[in-house]
């Protein structure tokens, strides 16, 4: 297990180097001009070295690699300093240093170091992409689980169409028909996610929850759709196999045989679909967040994309793959512990 | 020595056949017409499928022309119950706020997003099917193109999208001009990045089915490799090849909506269902029917057409039919 763990770590490495490289290729051919709005009388000498301050003046393949000493060297240089800084985590450490005021991936548009951005927009979304995760699969369980054991009764039916309405409906359309709804008709929350609301008492963190349920509402019905599949999928593989039947015979109760016995191993695949999901919803997320006026990732990815701000699209394409290959490596390895009959060896 | 065949035992012959032969193809109508959702979801793809080819020469009105008079008309069931709407007979689904036709709009903007789904679905079959039949049939190119696979499927698929969008946006339009331009970057760009799933079903089943004895009859024969493939590998697969083009309709149509969406997808004055209602989310106060027309029409297609994947597997697969 660990063997295998270690050769996909390692797999891992040239899977981004490559993607990492595609995607910078991509971004050269670019038709735009980060000089376009600097005013034309300036003068273009003026120009060139200001070209050349952005790093744009030299070779394709020189610019790729000072890409990638800035994200594997001096970035995890300046979350090291940042640890031993200012963290409360590891702040009791002495302050290591390690970052000699190099030049780091600097955005077009603010001239500041794209991760200092990334940071702060974090936690938006994982505050609303992360709950309305965590919601949607608290929904989907219970519905995966109640359908598969009452098969084609009428609440499984029901599962059924509503899952393939939210498999079917894009958020693109829900998100606007429920701002339509709740805060337009109805006037419940404000269609609007506030991301300088503060909380400090019990009104504003009333505040905060109603301003989350519609982006999370939108982003839970693709969740609960997908995953109540799975879990209904899964059920009904093990709900018919032989060892059910033997703990039904031995007299154990229903809610004993169903939560214990068919849904512990029913959870395996589930689990891995979890997992797999993560990345996904963090992409799915920039139409809700554009929808919504989340200012996450997904909202500076498009914001810097219509700026035409290359090394900001370069990170955050990149952030995404390594997320994508990251959760595709946790759920395989999830799939080998959770289940002793597979074996990567 | 006997050449007659020995003569069948009188109780156990038959007195002719007891029904008419049936042929693979009206099993598979028989098990599909018992899915409700899926007749239902097949006829509605039908049915928009119609509307939208042959809709704009019945209502003949150019979804391009402005109308100021009679901009911001309500739709003609707004009239049930509010009197005073601003309804005409004329304009069924109302106009916008320049007063171009909405059935027109949604007729033509129907016509783009289908088009885009159907291609872009149809060319990511021919990717994946091709990369999946000969990783599986050719081994040697089994590693290389699985690992091909692998790579495009840790590729981040929605902002790449948009990065490539936004990329090769002028240099398309400049050739191909600016709805022809868009039509083949939004098509290859949704092919390129969803053809994986197909790639690694069919390869799979190749794989399955190379060793199965037919395969070895057909050689033994002195078959080419392209006659195998193409005579006894391709209709076998034929079946969830089926199943993944519904889903990769259903994708296709919601990939574009969402790019035009996001405002990166066909020019403004080409009117798409994800187009128009991304310009009637400003307004959606005033004139919710907006959103709703162009978001119904694109839940329905995507809701139709995903029933009618999931009959289709039932139907198609020998194992579930005929229980």
């Amino acid at each position: 297990m660990l063997t295998f763990a270690v050769r996909r770590l390692v797999l891992a490495v040239p899977t981004l180097l490559f993607i990492s490289f595609v995607i910078f290729m991509l971004l050269q051919l670019a038709p735009g001009d980060p000089m376009a709005q600097v005013p034309l009388t300036v003068p273009p000498e003026v120009k060139e070295k200001m070209r050349q301050a952005l790093g744009v003046g030299e070779p394709p393949l020189v610019q790729y690699w000072k890409w990638l000493v800035q994200v594997f060297w001096l970035e995890p240089k300046v979350f090291i300093d940042y640890l031993t800084n200012s963290s409360t985590l590891l702040g009791w450490l002495p302050d290591t240093q390690l970052y000699q005021g190099e030049l780091r991936v600097i955005s077009w548009q603010t001239r500041s170091p794209v991760m200092d951005i990334v940071i702060q927009r974090i936690p938006q979304t994982l505050w609303v992409v992360g709950m309305a995760y965590i919601v949607g699969i608290l929904i989907a369980l219970p519905i995966g689980i109640y359908s598969a054991y009452r098969q084609y009764s009428i609440f499984d039916q029901s599962g059924t169409f509503i899952t393939m309405i939210g498999f079917s409906v894009p958020p693109f359309f829900t998100g606007p028909l429920l701002i339509v709804i709740f805060s337009v008709s109805l006037g419940w929350f404000p269609s609007i996610y506030d991301t300088t609301h503060v909380v400090n008492d019990w009104a504003s963190f009333k505040y905060q929850l109603s301003q989350m349920i519609l982006p999370v509402m939108v982003l839970a019905l693709q969740t609960t759709a997908q995953i109540s599949r799975y879990m209904r999928a899964s059920m009904l593989d093990n709900l018919n196999q032989d060892y059910v039947r033997t703990a039904r015979a031995k007299g154990l109760s229903e809610a004993v045989v169903v939560a214990v016995h068919v849904l512990r191993n029913s959870m395996i695949p589930v689990i891995t679909v979890i997992a797999l999901g993560v990345p996904a919803i963090f992409g799915g997320a920039i139409i809700t967040e554009n929808v919504f006026k989340v200012n996450g990732i997904g909202q500076l990815l498009i914001t810097a994309l219509f700026a035409n701000d290359l090394p900001m699209v370069m990170t955050l394409t990149f952030i995404f793959a390594v997320l994508i290959v990251l959760f595709n490596l946790i759920a395989d390895i999830l799939y080998g512990l959770l289940d002793p009959r597979i074996r990567y060896d | 020595m006997t050449d007659t065949s020995p003569a069948p035992i009188e109780a156990l012959a038959d007195k002719g056949p007891l029904e008419p032969p049936r042929s693979q193809w009206k099993d598979v109508w028989d098990q599909f017409r018992k899915h409700k959702g899926a007749v239902f979801g097949g006829g509605f793809l039908l049915f928009i499928t119609l509307a939208v080819l042959v809709g704009p020469w019945i209502w003949q009105v150019d979804p391009q022309k402005l109308d100021i008079r009679n901009k911001d008309m309500r739709p003609i069931w707004n009239a049930l119950w509010d009197s005073t709407a601003k309804t005409s007979w004329s304009r069924p689904f109302g106009t916008d706020q320049l007063g171009r036709d909405q059935l027109a709009q949604i007729l033509s903007g129907g016509r783009a997003s289908m088009a885009v789904g159907w291609a872009a679905m149809i060319l990511s079959l021919v990717i994946g099917t091709a990369v999946g039949v000969l990783a599986g049939f050719v081994k040697k190119l089994d590693g290389v193109l699985m690992r091909l696979t692998d790579l495009f499927l840790s590729l981040p698929i929605l902002p790449l999208l948009l990065v490539a969008v936004t990329l090769f946006r002028q240099p398309l339009r400049e050739a191909f001009g600016p709805e022809g331009g868009m039509f083949i970057l939004i098509v290859g760009i949704i092919a390129i990045t969803s053809w994986m799933p197909t790639a690694r079903i069919v390869r799979g089943d190749i794989l399955a089915l190379k060793e199965r004895e037919f395969i070895l009859a057909a050689r033994s024969i002195g078959t080419t490799p392209y006659r195998i493939v193409q005579r006894h590998l391709l209709p076998n697969v034929l079946s969830p090849i089926m199943v993944s083009a519904t889903l990769g309709l259903a994708t296709a149509i919601i990939t574009e909506s969402a790019l035009s969406f996001l405002g990166v997808g066909f020019p403004s004055d080409f009117p798409t269902w994800g187009k128009m209602l991304a310009d009637a989310v400003q307004r959606m106060q005033q004139f919710p029917e907006r959103v709703m027309i162009p978001g119904v029409a694109i839940s329905l297609t995507v809701l139709s057409v995903n029933y009618l994947g999931d009959g289709l597997r039932d139907a198609l697969d020998p194992r579930i039919r005929g229980r």
